[in-house]
This record gives structure tokens, C-alpha cells and sequence, in this order.
């Protein structure tokens, strides 16, 4: 028998609060029936005897304490899922808002997925090409990586995942099996349509599954998206066996929206506001990436997170980057001088990248020329804050030659075109040409076999 | 008796109304699924539980079952060489029964049951055992010998013994009989409760150095076998790249490696590597001396609370039977974000940053654990606690880091500038710090030689009086200083470049022997020594830097492999003659 519960008890932001439920489980879905014939979704998010706390997704608005009637489902949050998914635009909740019909369900899956098991992963080692130097050769992606873009509002972050996508799914082999799930939170329309459009003029558009909760859509809904968007991307992955690359915008968004939930709910605060929780929540996104045993498909996660006041100590890109493994983090010098990408090196890693370059994947050297890049330029910035002190003029000869140095790695090598597709023969020469403008007693970090080889001084 | 229900749940916790049947810590299980959890709060009118799987789906009425004991582990063999979760579930017998994905509720034994073990009886009927005595023994590995020993509160006189042969886990091997007349049967596996530590004889001075082959850890800031250290760091500093060196190299018997809270592809990276590497004393893959307990950031959080007890009981469990164990825990800042999360779904009260008011307390209670010790079973052994830290922000004043300083004494500070620029392992000689030379120094001395020390502080010398240098040529430039300061930068940076940075993947300098740091150190300061001499002639220093001996030391650590340490010879008399010329 069905009941349904009149009326709530209390409403306090996006919660309300029912008494007299019975046989309710935790986090089931409820509909939430209001009298001008709307229905809204809830999620059951404490439960105290015969007490309940719902949280409702489209918000509480309109709801009175006497207007509602409401109806357990019986089930968690699940998402259907089908082949026919590809190509679709949803909401933020996973429903199809592309006037295409509802999608007929093959499977339907608990939206909060459970944890690979370690010992089933396969230790991601195959590099994916994106043709951008800085990335390629500094801070290589990884099939089954997590690796997120760090940048500030303003800047061009959603160019360079674009970019990404486009000269991506062009190497490998299995092209045709590579897809794209693009998860919205918060953003505006226009951004939205920006990234629909770049995936209709490189092709990929029919492989994309797009979840839009944009900036004027229901906040508590944010909090669905990117587990919608990863449940999505794990049945393309590990069912269809394709290679699914995941793109998440803003994560910054979710984060708040996920602060506006606990405030609400009256738990207690950890640093800014955010809930104690924020490093398990996000984890519990991030690590829905990598490759298992026994399949051959792959989910590879970039999100992209703006850092509030550009601050990369702030909790969200702080906790974000203790979760995933590494980050690309922009800078607004860089871009302020007109380069794109503005790739600040420095900052940027990627943990995977030494398991899946040099010989056999990439090419011998790229190991060394890395390192030597990375610390050659680490010294640009200690000539330059001593220049900035003394003047420029008063440099030793061999600082003259860091800043000399330094000018032409962010010209030439960090920027690039939007739509220069550069090989990584072509990157990793570059990164030697550049090199060989130092004198060869300064590059310590390489083995003097490889120096005879590359350097050309 | 077992009508107790669910009440409300909120996240991991669940509440039981009107019982008084539970004990406070008591393993329970919760649901039709029989989900793992532990009582955390008593009152008269309600019990409080964690549960360490997702309570999805849990309902109110859902009956709750107590097991009668508190969290145990098991101990036995065929805990090496496996990989657990954060309370001690087998996570590849758990992939045989779920796939890939970790189902709830999944119900295995620990450790292998039907396995057979070839035991060899070390008692005879007649003999009095004491609590801790071993009572057979087992090869569990090619390389480690499994000692089974009578459990600590248990002693009395051995009844009837099994003889030697192969038996299962739970296989009666010897009958005991303590001084009330009662018989207790000892089997290949005990119980032992994971918040409570395993007792010891006698608790021994740490005055023997756990050697890691890592120059800056091993000369700058050793630390002793039993000792406890700190690695905090920002994200991408590396941690989990010095926790791997150390859990490859270091030269303890038994690695217990917690994954707590930190990633799933990290965690398969350990599994692979450590299958593929040789241990060089042995001869055998590393993971013949290793355990492994992945409880991934994903995983649920109250198991991550637990992980890091279970790795120190199985560390325990170890040094009992006399073996050197060093325990590593990646990282503990997730585990007290895990005390913080339930914490606040139990509406305490929040000190610093929302951490409870307990934090230090249960930091101390777990470095306690680690230790050296005259152990039951008589022999010495020894736990080495190394744990991560990862401070919010990089920023070392944060409650977990601040604590755990206190409770550690050795400090390996990872700098952001240094892992900038590539200065691997970067651990900032400034800022860490060992409180064990004291204790060590004579075990340095008596085997490496009164000089070892010696050098080992000139070099620390040098490096501060680099650093204060450098302070003023951030305001001014190199250009200015006189030569013999000049001289002390060169220096240094031979030091950084060519001592403190070592190479990891490097296959000759990801592990250094000490004698061989100890000749690094030696000609660097010999060429510090004769350099100065030169300067003091008033020749210029431009004249010593283009012999371009100092280039050649930053590359010593490649050039001359761990086998061929006479070859430091050369680089000595190479210095005398070329400086000597200088000088003519």
C-alpha cells in the first residue's frame, strides 16, 4: 500500500521535516506533491524514529506547511542508463531536457556508485596525447587519471578543456570508442553553449552526454550532478568498454552548494563554512576515475575548479589536489601577457606522468628533459625576484642568461595556439632547443649521456 | 535477547532507543546486511554506533546485533603478503566474491582458512608457557618465519600437543591448562582487540638507526629503529613518494603500509611495484615482507578511523615475535579528518577547526605504540611509526600537524619551493629536525667510524651558514660577497645538488649504503677544506669553479656506482693535484 504523508513540519532552507514516516530508509527519494500539481524530488537525509529530514532538490519555495503531500519510492537515487544514452543533453538531476523522450533503461544504478576495490584497478600508464606542450611534456595526462584544471574566474580554462578534448580522441587507436560526459554545475548558459558548440565543430558532439545544471538552476540539484555525470561515465567505461573522458565545471559551484546543504541542516562548520566532510565528498568524486581489471575501457576526469580570489590554499582546490593526481594550474600573469594556455609550470604536476612517458611510450629522454625544465625555470623565478630587488642590469651573467631563458620558455614553449596541434617529438625538441640556450655545466639534473645527444649549446 | 532496532540514522551513525545490552567499543552488526560497526556512546536511553559501510537503504527497525567483543582483529598467518581494508577484510577475496566494486556487507574471514601450514611444535607436554611464548613456528613466507604464540593473558602448563605436520588456521595444535584448571585450545590464530596495544617486557632506549638508504634521512635526520617521525606536506610535496622509498628501502623485517584515506590508483601502484621489486638482502619481491591495508579516501570513513589501529595491531603482532617492524601511515591527516567527520555527526563539541577536543590525546595514544622492546617471547623487536601529514593550505601551524609534532621526534618537513623545483626528496633542511642523535650517535660512531658524526655536522653547519647568506644575496646578488663566502655558497650547493637530492628512480641512487654517504660527504668537505686554502692565497674563486670539481661532485652520486666505493680515492687525489696546481 502507497501512503501518502500530508504536510510537512517543519521547513528550514532546501530541508523540510516530516513526522509520523514509517518504513522509510536512508537516502531513499521521495515526490513531494504540491497542490498546484508540481512534483519535486527528495532525498531522506536523517532519519530519528518516525522523524525525517528531507532534503528537496528544486528547493523549498511555495512549500507550506500544510500544501504538500508526499510519497516514499522505495529506492535510492538511480539513475537509468542505456547505450541510447550518448548524445543526450539532461539536467542536472539526469533527466532528458533535450525534448528527445525519456530514456528507456537497460540498467538503472545507485547514483552514489560503490568504491573500486584497490586491488581491482589497473595502474593507469597509457599517456593521452592533448598535442599541448607544457602538458605533454611537464605534466603528461594519463587514460584513467584524475587531473584538474586550477584556474580563476576570467581566465581561459574552458579554451584549454576544449582543446583538450579536440586533439585527444584524435591519437590512440580506439578513437571511435572515445567519449565525453560533460557535467555542468553552476555555470551560465553561455559558457554551457560554448562547450556544445566546440564539440559540434570537432565531432564529438554525437559522443557527448551532456548533464546542465546551470547557474539558475536548483542549487541542492548541484550536488547530483557529478555523481549522475560519473554514473553515467562508469556505464560507458566499464559496460561499453569506451574511453570516457569526464569534464566537470565548476567544482567550485558544487562545493558551495554543498556548504549551503550542511549550514542548513545545522552541522557543524570545518575551515570557511565548508562541512567537515568536504575531503570524503569530494573524494568520493574523484576517485570514480582509473582503469579495473578485466575491462578495457577507462574514466579520465578533468575538473575544472575556479579558485575563489585565485588562492590555491583555499579548501576546495587545497583538498582537491590532495585527491587527484596532480593539477594544471593557470595563471593570470601568464595570461595577462597574452599566452595561452597560461599554464603556470611551476605549481602544475601530474602524478601518474613517470609510469606512462619515456621509452616505449613516449621517448627516452622525456624524463630528464622534464626535470631539467622544471628546475631550470624554477631558477628563472629566483633571478627575476632578485632583479626585481637590484634591477636587471646588475645580474651575473649567468642570471642574465635564466631571464633570457625564461622569456623564450613562456613565448614559445607555454604558448601555443588554440588550434596547434603539436606532437610530442615536436614538444619534447622544442623543450632541448630551449635548453641549449644555457650553458650545458648548468643542466644538473640530466645524465651527460643524453646531454651528448640533445644538447646543442 | 536480539530485539534491538534502529532508531535514526544520521550519515555512518546510527542510534538504537531503550537497550542496555551493548558494551561501550562493541563490534556490532547493523542491518539485514549485517553491516560492520562499532558502539561509540552509551546512555540510558540510547546507544550510539558507527558503521563502517554505507548505511544506504539502512531502515529504522532494522534489527542491530551485538557480537559480545570489542573491534578484533585477526591474527595469524597469511597476513603477509595480503592487502586488507581498514578493518582487516581480505580485499582480494572480497574482489573473488563482489568484482570489481566493493559490495556491502561482504562476509569473509581475514585470513585464509583452509590453507595448510607447516608447523613445527616448539613445546612438549609438561612444559609451563607464560602469555607470549611462542609455541610452533611456520615458514609464512620464504623469508619471514611466522612465531605463534600463546596469547598474553593466558599461562599454565601444556597439556597435550599436536604433532608436527600441516594444519589449517583454526586447527588445534596445543592444549594449555592455567592454574584454575581450566584447558584453553591454541590454534594458528588469536584475537586481539584493535584500540588496545599488545603488552611488552620491558620498553628499551631506540639506539639503533632504521637505515632507509636516503642520505638526507639517514646522515641530517636519522631515525631509530622505534622511533616515530612526521612527514608533513602540501599536496604534491611528496609524502607518498617518500613513504614508498622508505617502505622499499628501509631496513626494518616487516613493512606494514596503511593507505589511509588517499588514492585507489596510488594503492594499485604500490601493489604493482612492490610485486616487481627485489629485495636485495633477500633476494625475494618486496611483498614477501609486506602488508598492505588500502582504505581508499572513497571507502568509507569510519573504516579509515579504524585502519590506522589495525595496522599498528598487526605491527604489534610482529614485533612480539621479535622482528623489526616498521609501520607507515599515508595519511594521518585523513584519519583524524575521519575522527572530525564523526565527531560532528555526534554534535560534540569542536575545538580547533572543528577537530574534537581529543585529537592529541588519540594522536599520543597511537605514536605511543610505536617503540622498542624486550618483547614476551623473548628477543628484541621494534615498531617505527612513520606517518604523513597533510596540512590544510601547506600550512604547518594546522592543529594535525601542530599535535603530532608533539608526539614525534623526528620531523621531515616537505617545502613546496623545493618540490617547485624538482628538489626531490624535498625535505627542507631548515625546518626538520631529530631528536634521536643523542641516542644514535654511538651506534654511528662504533660502526661508521668517529668521523661520520663529525662530518655529518659540518655538512649541517654549512648548509646554515648558507642559508644566512642567502639572505643577503635575495637583497644584493652573489657579485658582492667576498670569496670565502663565495666559496661557502659553491659549497653548498654541491651539498643540495649533489648530497640532499637524490634520485629515486635513478637504480643507483634510489638506495645509498651508509658508507657510501659517508664518502660523499668526506670529499665534498675535502674539497671545501682545500678550496679554502686557496682562497685564503687570495686566487681568485673563478679559478677553482672552472676546474669544474664542483660539477663533477653534483654527479658523483651517478658516476660512481654503491659497488665501487674505492673509486672515491681518485676523487680525492683528482682535487689534491688540480687545486695543488692552483696553488704552484
Amino acid at each position: 500500500m502507497i501512503i501518502d504523508y500530508v504536510g510537512v513540519k517543519e521547513i528550514n532552507g532546501s530541508l523540510i521535516v516530516m513526522d509520523g514516516v514509517k518504513g522509510v530508509s536512508n537516502e531513499e527519494i521521495v515526490d513531494i506533491k504540491l497542490e498546484n500539481g508540481t512534483v519535486r524530488q527528495g532525498r531522506v537525509v536523517q532519519i530519528e524514529g518516525e522523524r525525517i529530514v528531507v532534503q528537496v532538490f528544486e528547493g523549498t519555495r511555495r512549500i507550506s506547511l500544510k500544501n504538500t503531500r508526499t510519497r516514499l519510492t522505495g529506492h535510492p537515487m538511480e539513475m537509468p542508463l542505456s547505450p541510447e544514452i550518448i548524445g543526450r543533453v539532461l539536467d542536472g538531476a539526469g533527466r532528458p531536457i533535450d525534448g528527445l523522450g525519456d530514456i528507456f533503461p537497460v540498467k538503472k544504478e545507485n547514483i552514489n556508485g560503490t568504491p573500486i576495490n584497490p586491488v581491482s584497478r589497473v595502474y593507469p600508464k597509457n599517456y593521452i596525447n592533448t598535442g599541448i606542450s607544457s602538458i605533454d611534456t611537464l605534466m603528461t595526462l594519463i587514460r584513467g587519471q584524475k587531473l584538474p584544471i586550477f584556474s580563476g574566474s576570467g581566465m581561459t580554462h574552458n579554451d584549454l578543456a576544449v582543446q583538450i578534448v579536440r586533439q585527444a580522441k584524435i591519437s590512440g587507436a580506439d578513437s571511435t570508442n572515445f567519449g565525453v560526459v560533460f557535467a555542468a554545475m553552476g555555470v551560465q548558459k553561455d559558457v554551457a553553449e560554448y562547450f556544445r558548440k566546440s564539440f559540434e565543430e570537432s565531432g564529438v558532439l554525437s559522443r557527448v552526454v551532456m548533464l546542465l545544471n546551470l547557474s539558475n538552476d536548483p542549487i541542492i540539484e548541484r550536488t547530483l550532478t557529478p555523481r549522475c555525470a560519473l554514473t553515467i561515465a562508469e556505464y560507458l567505461a566499464f559496460e561499453l568498454d569506451m574511453h570516457i573522458l569526464v569534464i566537470m565545471t565548476d567544482m567550485t559551484s558544487y562545493a558551495e552548494a554543498l556548504r549551503e546543504f550542511s549550514s542548513s541542516k545545522g552541522e557543524i562548520p570545518g575551515r570557511k563554512g565548508y562541512p567537515g566532510y568536504l575531503y570524503s565528498d569530494l573524494a568520493s568524486l574523484y576517485e570514480r576515475a582509473g582503469m579495473i581489471k578485466g575491462h578495457p575501457g577507462s574514466v579520465t576526469q578533468i575538473p575544472i575548479l575556479t579558485m575563489p580570489n585565485d588562492d590555491i590554499t583555499h579548501p576546495i582546490p587545497d583538498l582537491t589536489g590532495y585527491i587527484t593526481e596532480g593539477q594544471i594550474v593557470l595563471d593570470r600573469t601568464l595570461q595577462g601577457q597574452g599566452f595561452y594556455p597560461p599554464v603556470s609550470v611551476l605549481p602544475s604536476l601530474s602524478r601518474l606522468m613517470k609510469d606512462g612517458i619515456g621509452e616505449g611510450y613516449t621517448r627516452a629522454d622525456h624524463q630528464a628533459l622534464a626535470n631539467q625544465l622544471f628546475a631550470s625555470y624554477a631558477k628563472v623565478i629566483d633571478a627575476r625576484a632578485l632583479a626585481s630587488v637590484i634591477g636587471e642590469e646588475e645580474l651575473s651573467p649567468i642570471d642574465k642568461k635564466y631571464i633570457e631563458f625564461g622569456k623564450l620558455f613562456e613565448s614559445r614553449f607555454v604558448n601555443q595556439g588554440f588550434t596547434e596541434n603539436r606532437s610530442i617529438e615536436q614538444s619534447l625538441d622544442l623543450g632541448w632547443e630551449l635548453l641549449s640556450t644555457l650553458p650545458r655545466a648548468e643542466l644538473d639534473r640530466v645524465d651527460d649521456a643524453v646531454l651528448d645527444i640533445y644538447y646543442k649549446g | 535477547m536480539n530485539n534491538n532496532v534502529i532508531y535514526g540514522i544520521n550519515g555512518p551513525v546510527v542510534t538504537v532507543k531503550n537497550t542496555d545490552c551493548f558494551e561501550m567499543m562493541e563490534m556490532v552488526h547493523v542491518g539485514k546486511q549485517n553491516l560492520v560497526g562499532e558502539v561509540i556512546g552509551i546512555t540510558d536511553r540510547q546507544t550510539t554506533i558507527q558503521v563502517y559501510e554505507e548505511t544506504t537503504g539502512l531502515k529504522p527497525g532494522d534489527p542491530v546485533s551485538g557480537t559480545g567483543a570489542p573491534m578484533n582483529v585477526l591474527l595469524g598467518p597469511g597476513i603477509i603478503d595480503n592487502i586488507f581494508d581498514g578493518i582487516e577484510r581480505p580485499l582480494k577475496a572480497i574482489e573473488e566474491k563482489s568484482g570489481a566494486f566493493i559490495s556491502r556487507g561482504a562476509a569473509v574471514t581475514s585470513l585464509d582458512t583452509e590453507k595448510l601450514w607447516n608447523v613445527t611444535m616448539t613445546v612438549k607436554p609438561g612444559d609451563k608457557v607464560e602469555g607470549g611464548q611462542i609455541y610452533a613456528t611456520l615458514p609464512e613466507t620464504p623469508i619471514i618465519e611466522h612465531r605463534l604464540m600463546v596469547p598474553p593473558e593466558l599461562s599454565g602448563v601444556v597439556k597435550e600437543v599436536k604433532p608436527n605436520g600441516e594444519y589449517r588456521l583454526f586447527d588445534t595444535v596445543a592444549v594449555i591448562e592455567d592454574s584454575l584448571g581450566e584447558t584453553h585450545e591454541l590454534k594458528l590464530c588469536q584475537q586481539w582487540p584493535i584500540r588496545t596495544s599488545r603488552p611488552v617486557k620491558q620498553r628499551l632506549t631506540p639506539s639503533i638507526p632504521l637505515i632507509t638508504g636516503q642520505r638526507i634521512m639517514d646522515t641530517l635526520f636519522p631515525i631509530a629503529k622505534g622511533g616515530t617521525a612526521a612527514i608533513p606536506g602540501g599536496f604534491g610535496t611528496g609524502k607518498t613518494m617518500n613513504q614508498h622509498q622508505l617502505a622499499k628501502w628501509c631496513d626494518a623485517d616487516i613493512i606494514v603500509y596503511v593507505g589511509c584515506g588517499e588514492r585507489g590508483n596510488e594503492m594499485s601502484q604500490v601493489l604493482d611495484e612492490f610485486s616487481e621489486l627485489i629485495d636485495p638482502k633477500s633476494n625475494r619481491p618486496m611483498t614477501d615482507r609486506t602488508v598492505l591495508i588500502a582504505n581508499t579516501s572513497n571507502m568509507p570513513v569510519a573504516a579509515r578511523e579504524a585502519s590506522i589501529y589495525t595496522g599498528i595491531t598487526l605491527a604489534e603482532y610482529y614485533r612480539d615475535m621479535g622482528y623489526h617492524v616498521a609501520m607507515m601511515a599515508d595519511s594521518t591527516s585523513r584519519w583524524a579528518e575521519a575522527l572530525r567527520e564523526i565527531s560532528g555527526r555526534l554534535e560534540e563539541m569542536p575545538a580547533e577547526e572543528g577537530f574534537p577536543a581529543y585529537l592529541p590525546s588519540r594522536l599520543a595514544e597511537f605514536y605511543e605504540r610505536g617503540g622498542r622492546a624486550d618483547v614476551l617471547s623473548g628477543g628484541e623487536g621494534s615498531v617505527t611509526l612513520i606517518g604523513a601529514v597533510s596540512p590544510q593550505g601547506s600550512d604547518f601551524s594546522e592543529p594535525v600537524t601542530q599535535n603530532t609534532k608533539r608526539f614525534t621526534r623526528v620531523f621531515w618537513a616537505l617545502d613546496k619551493a623545493l618540490a617547485y623545483a624538482r628538489h626531490y626528496p624535498a625535505i627542507n633542511w631548515m625546518e626538520s629536525y631529530s631528536e634521536y642523535f643523542n641516542d644514535l650517535d654511538p651506534w654511528f660512531k662504533e660502526n661508521l667510524g668517529e668521523d661520520f658524526v663529525e662530518y655529518r655536522n659540518r655538512i649541517s653547519a654549512l648548509l646554515q651558514e648558507e642559508n644566512s647568506l642567502m639572505e643577503i644575496v635575495k637583497l644584493i646578488g652573489s657579485d658582492v660577497l667576498p670569496d670565502d663566502q663565495k666559496l661557502v655558497i659553491e659549497t653548498a650547493r654541491a651539498i643540495r645538488v649533489g648530497f640532499l637530492q637524490q634520485n629515486a628512480f635513478h637504480a643507483e641512487d634510489t638506495y645509498v649504503p651508509l658508507e657510501k654517504q659517508k664518502l660523499m660527504m668526506k670529499v665534498i668537505l675535502h674539497l671545501h677544506e682545500k678550496a679554502k686554502e686557496v682562497v685564503a692565497r687570495e686566487i681568485p674563486i673563478s679559478k677553482i669553479i672552472k676546474l669544474g670539481l664542483f660539477d663533477k661532485l653534483t654527479k658523483m652520486k651517478y658516476d660512481i656506482p654503491n659497488s665501487r666505493l674505492d673509486m672515491f680515492d681518485g676523487y680525492i687525489s683528482e682535487i689534491d693535484e688540480k687545486l695543488g696546481e692552483l696553488l704552484k
